[in-house]
């Protein structure tokens, strides 16, 4: 699994997959607090031509919580893109055969399906948290963190998302034979959990709710809201893998 | 011992049926040649011996162990080269067997030595540049050096010369040759020439059937006894032949063909006592390729 792993990122750095996600992600994560910091200037400039308009604008105090309310907003993109760029991860190998002479050597399906799907989710986690990490640095220097309640959970429940989306990029992957099958499975699954979303009373029960940082930041809810859709989005990771280990073992190369 | 035994094997797509009845066995250590007609069901038969089609009846066993799809336990006996072989291009030769060494788990210090020495055997050895770039030739190269990395005790090659040149053919022909002693060899082909130049045995496939299968030296003693060309320099001379013995064909100008041989005597004594003037006669070459037609019929 190790050799899987160090070809993966192989494939990653020479392809140029890596820099283009790592360029997106930090392109993230500096556009928020910069977004926030450039709020002022931006109204300030728009002021005259909407006074014209009869719409008056007010003096704005930018805290670091409209950086973090970017960053909530910039999460799907940056996820989308994430998905996009890895829908290819397994179906390109399918295509080109690569895979069939590394399962005639004997190595174990399983072990090709664990070594793509902890790398594929590995990645996220660091891609994330690079974004994160970034946000939070300039936040700090800008303003103050402080004024965000469960900054920490918040991250950790939007990157829970990001994992129940990856482990249906995998399953779709094991059963589709093609990027655009993957995308649509993929795709089609988050757009049924965003429509129910809409019921509020399963919302709670949806991983859809995860996506809700700025209510955790702003404190407008407590976290045992969360611990539900947390469960859900976890029992459904748990599912993806175990159906993908059964299909991916009967996969025609 | 076996290394390889296909018993009645069965394969369909839906309601196209493509091996009806395929049994075969390949003893250790002879390089055995699956013959047959471009599309007759080669490639299936080796997916399914390889675990990556599953079969629609009968059994395939590699070394003694049942072939399973999927997972199959009996790819650690085998070393696969496709018809088309495809790497990861971001690779160099190099760190492709590297890797290939790794997920067989090898030992570190036996990869580089094998991988240098593959590399060289495959004519590969200075080759620095990334896999993105070899034509079809170097990737067929590069195939018969990641299938033969791990020792397999039974090497399964598709089409393996059909893509190369001339040199490229005998060099893969040699080197397929030489690894017998450690290796059975199982090729497929439609070239009739690799399979006379190194098969011990052979087994031809025709309509999803194995039609003949033996040894070389059986396969030619079951063929037709070989038709001689006569060339004479008159042309009245071939028209009285073919007068008298209007068993014989008239092949091109002036040679005619005689594919009952037991009647050359006669026609000898003919042409003597006229004392016509011959050209030419020759045995025609005997080759598998007669074998083949007869089999498909054509």
């Amino acid at each position: 699994m190790k050799a899987f792993l160090r070809k993966e990122w192989m494939e990653w750095s020479r392809t140029g997959r890596l820099l283009i996600l790592a360029l997106v992600f930090t392109v993230f994560g500096i556009m928020n607090p910069a977004l926030a910091k450039m709020t002022p200037w931006l109204m300030e400039t728009l002021s005259d031509s909407l006074v014209d308009t009869g719409i008056t604008t007010a003096e704005v105090t930018v805290t670091a919580m409209m950086s973090w309310s970017q960053f909530y907003k910039n999460f799907p993109i940056g996820l989308m893109i994430f998905v996009l760029m890895c829908s290819g991860s397994f179906t390109a190998e399918y295509e080109k055969g690569t895979l069939i002479p590394v399962v005639t050597k004997g190595l174990s399906r399983k072990r090709i399906l664990a070594a793509k799907a902890v790398f594929l989710y590995g990645m996220w986690t660091a891609l994330y948290f690079l974004c994160f990490g970034i946000t939070y640095v300039y936040n700090a220097y800008f303003w103050d963190n402080g004024i965000t309640g469960n900054l920490f959970f918040a991250a950790a429940c939007t990157w829970l998302y990001g994992m129940w989306v990856i482990a249906f990029l995998v399953c779709f992957s094991v059963l589709g034979s093609g990027a655009s099958q993957v995308l649509l499975g993929t795709g089609g699954i988050a757009m049924i959990c965003f429509i129910l979303g809409r019921f509020p009373k399963i919302n709670a029960f949806l991983p859809g709710k995860l996506m809700e940082g700025m209510e955790l930041l702003t404190k407008a809810v407590g976290r045992e809201e969360y611990y539900a859709g947390a469960a859900v989005a976890f029992g459904m990771i748990l599912l993806c893998m175990g159906a993908a280990a059964g299909c991916f073992d009967k996969k025609q190369l | 011992m076996e290394m390889l035994a296909l018993s009645h094997v069965q394969k369909h797509f839906g309601e196209k049926e493509v091996l009806k009845d395929v049994s075969f066995s390949v003893p250790e250590h002879t390089v055995f040649g699956f013959v047959g007609q471009n599309g007759v069901g080669k490639t299936t038969a080796m997916k399914m011996i390889l675990g990556l089609l599953p079969v629609s009846g009968g059994e395939i066993r590699v070394n003694d162990v049942p072939v399973r799809y999927g997972n199959t336990p009996t790819n650690r006996f085998v070393g696969y080269l496709p018809d088309v072989p495809e790497f990861y291009s971001y690779m160099t030769p190099k760190e492709y067997l590297r890797f290939c060494g790794e997920i067989s788990g090898m030992p570190s210090k036996e990869i580089v030595s094998r991988s240098d020495e593959l590399l060289k055997l495959t004519g590969l050895g200075q080759e620095k540049r990334r896999i993105k770039g070899f034509s079809r030739g170097m990737k067929q190269r590069l195939g018969i050096a990641q299938a033969l990395f791990n020792r397999p005790r039974l090497l399964i090659c598709d089409e393996p010369t059909s893509a190369l040149d001339p040199v490229g053919r005998k060099e893969l022909l040699d080197i397929l040759a030489s690894v017998k002693e450690h290796t059975t060899v199982l090729f497929s082909t439609h070239i009739l020439s690799d399979v006379e130049q190194i098969c011990d045995e052979i087994a031809l496939l025709h309509e999803g059937r194995i039609a003949v299968k033996g040894s070389l030296e059986e396969m030619r003693k079951r063929k037709k006894e070989a038709a001689m060309e006569l060339e004479m320099e008159r042309v009245e001379e071939t028209k009285s032949l073919l007068s008298a013995f209007p068993f014989l064909k008239n092949a091109q100008g002036s040679t005619l063909v005689l594919e009952d041989a037991k009647r050359l005597p006669d026609i000898l004594h003919f042409i003597a006592d006229r004392k016509m003037a011959v050209v030419r006669m020759e045995r025609q070459e005997t080759a598998l390729v007669d074998l083949f037609m007869e089999v498909v019929g054509k």
